[in-house]
């Protein structure tokens, strides 16, 4: 295989997620049907129309994060640390004994430190600018978890921040899969991400895409006639992204492979040929050269939306046929994590295929008769395949989607 | 005298504001004798003493321009920097 069509292999996880801190806690809550959505902690939400989120639960920053770092971190970057942390432990890979510019960094990101920034602009108009932190100046930043991340573990390779909204957790993988291409040999790739703060809920809300229903296990109904909008969250995954053949050569553990990749942009909304999505899909396929019946599941976007759950489901079944695939949102137990969500969905990605199971869609009763999916609801379905298909869309018009194999 | 009646910052004052500004190294031990050491073998970058010294402007009422912090690269030297601007020398 030339160099150009090298298929990265995933040789290390890390997660923080509503359902739980660290990708087995998250694995297994997302089996056991544990719902991450509750009502918002992080701050008085009661004047709000949205008052649920999914939190990341239990996290103590200072157990995790080092005490110079953390007058100079939001929240999310808190996490991003954590998450990236545990890919690099569980990936075995000794960074001390590597070039420095051997591993870099690819993080996804959609708002950057809400949190933070708010805060510092309320320094600034309630006492002025000598109140403003110094590390204003890089916290907010959408590119400060790589930076971060970079600088902490001595990730020197080339680094970068794309910023696609939710697609972006698959897109900052895809970009990762060209830097290995050009000859870095480990990438660091995902996101983690969340704004659940006044600030940045307000600037959710103007979406028109959050659900304001009060019921935990109502308000983020994907595929779901009773779908009402999503419901916001935190959190997200970092993966560590190998050439194959130095994974092989240092004897790595293999998760799978990522086969495909591949990123579209839609149209006018208005045009008729508005498939961004579906030319997404097949695109996926085709890079990883696979045919639509080789997918054993999919991981959808799951927008929660009804307009927007329907153009999925035609994508799918324009691809699949009508019910033509299984297809699993974990998404419904953590709420929509914009940047984060769709690294985590790989990550559980991989995971079905390793345990060779599709986990149940929580929360949703009565997939919509003009949502032709074959969502898993209820039990667990056994995964008979080695290949799933992960879906990500950005608002704005980002279509990701990205195949990932297992490779034992 | 400072608008703030503060006369005088003490070493020990100076590494109470700079743990709570810029945290503190986990190689590093700022309980010790630290004055006279430098700053980048304590783990401090020109980021965290800015962070310091808009912390300082504020709790002390003192102006600290940028061009006199290049030159305090130890806790003694920076608190020497303030204590001078304080007593208006």
């Amino acid at each position: 295989m030339t160099a150009t069509a090298t298929r990265p292999v995933i040789t290390g996880m890390g997660a923080a997620a509503p359902t739980g801190l660290g990708v087995a806690v998250h694995w297994s809550a997302i089996a056991e049907g544990v719902n991450g959505i509750a009502e918002i902690t992080r701050f008085d939400a009661s004047g709000y129309p949205v008052r649920l989120a999914g939190e990341v639960p239990g996290f103590e920053a200072t157990e995790h994060v080092p005490s110079r770092l953390l007058p100079q971190t939001d929240h999310m970057t808190r996490l991003a640390l954590y998450a990236a942390d545990e890919a690099l432990k569980d990936s075995g890979l000794d960074l001390a004994a590597m070039a420095p510019y051997e591993a870099g960094v690819s993080s996804a990101s959609s708002m950057g430190g809400f949190e933070f920034g708010q805060r510092e602009l309320q320094n600034l108009w309630s006492k002025g600018g000598q109140f403003v932190s110094a590390y204003q100046s890089f916290a907010w930043f959408y590119a400060v978890n790589t930076g971060q991340i970079s600088i902490r573990h001595g990730l020197k390779g080339p680094s970068s921040a794309v910023v696609t909204d939710q697609a972006g957790g698959l897109d900052a993988i895809g970009h990762a899969r060209r830097q290995i291409r050009k000859g870095t040999k480990a990438m660091l790739a995902g996101g983690v991400d969340g704004a659940l703060c006044p600030l940045g809920l307000a600037g959710q809300l103007a979406s028109g895409r959050l659900s304001t229903e009060d019921r935990p296990d109502r308000a983020y109904l994907p595929f779901d006639e009773a779908a009402s909008g999503h419901v916001p969250g935190e959190g997200g995954a970092y993966v560590v992204l190998e050439d194959p053949v130095c994974a092989a050569e240092r004897g790595a553990r293999v998760y799978g492979q990522l086969a495909g990749y591949a990123a579209t942009f839609d149209p006018d909304p208005s045009a008729p040929e508005a498939d961004g999505l579906e030319r997404a899909i097949r695109a996926a396929l085709t890079d990883a050269d696979r045919r639509p019946g080789d997918i054993a599941v999919v991981f959808a976007d799951a927008a929660g939306v009804r307009e927007a759950d329907r153009a999925e489901a035609a994508a799918l079944a324009a691809v699949f046929g009508n019910r033509g695939v299984q297809v699993a949102v974990p998404k419904a137990q953590t709420g929509r994590l914009y940047a984060g969500g769709a690294a985590l969905d790989l990550v559980s990605a991989l995971l079905a295929l390793r345990d060779g199971i599709v986990p149940p869609t929580a929360h949703v009763t009565s997939v919509a008769a003009d949502c032709p999916v074959d969502l898993v609801t209820g039990d667990a379905r056994p995964l008979t395949g080695d290949a799933a298909l992960v879906l990500a869309r950005g608002e704005g018009g980002f279509n990701a989607a990205a195949v990932v194999t297992r490779t034992d | 005298m400072s608008a703030h009646g503060v006369t005088a910052l003490s070493i020990d004052e100076f590494t109470r504001i700079l743990r709570e500004s810029a945290g503190e190294d986990e190689a590093v031990d700022l309980s010790g004798d630290i004055a006279d050491v430098l700053f980048t073998d304590l783990g401090y970058d020109s980021l965290a003493l800015l962070e310091v010294a808009g912390r300082i402007t504020r709790d002390y009422g003192v102006a600290l321009p940028d061009e006199d912090l290049d030159g305090a690269e130890t806790p003694r030297a920076f608190v020497d920097l303030v204590n001078s601007a304080l007593s208006g020398s």
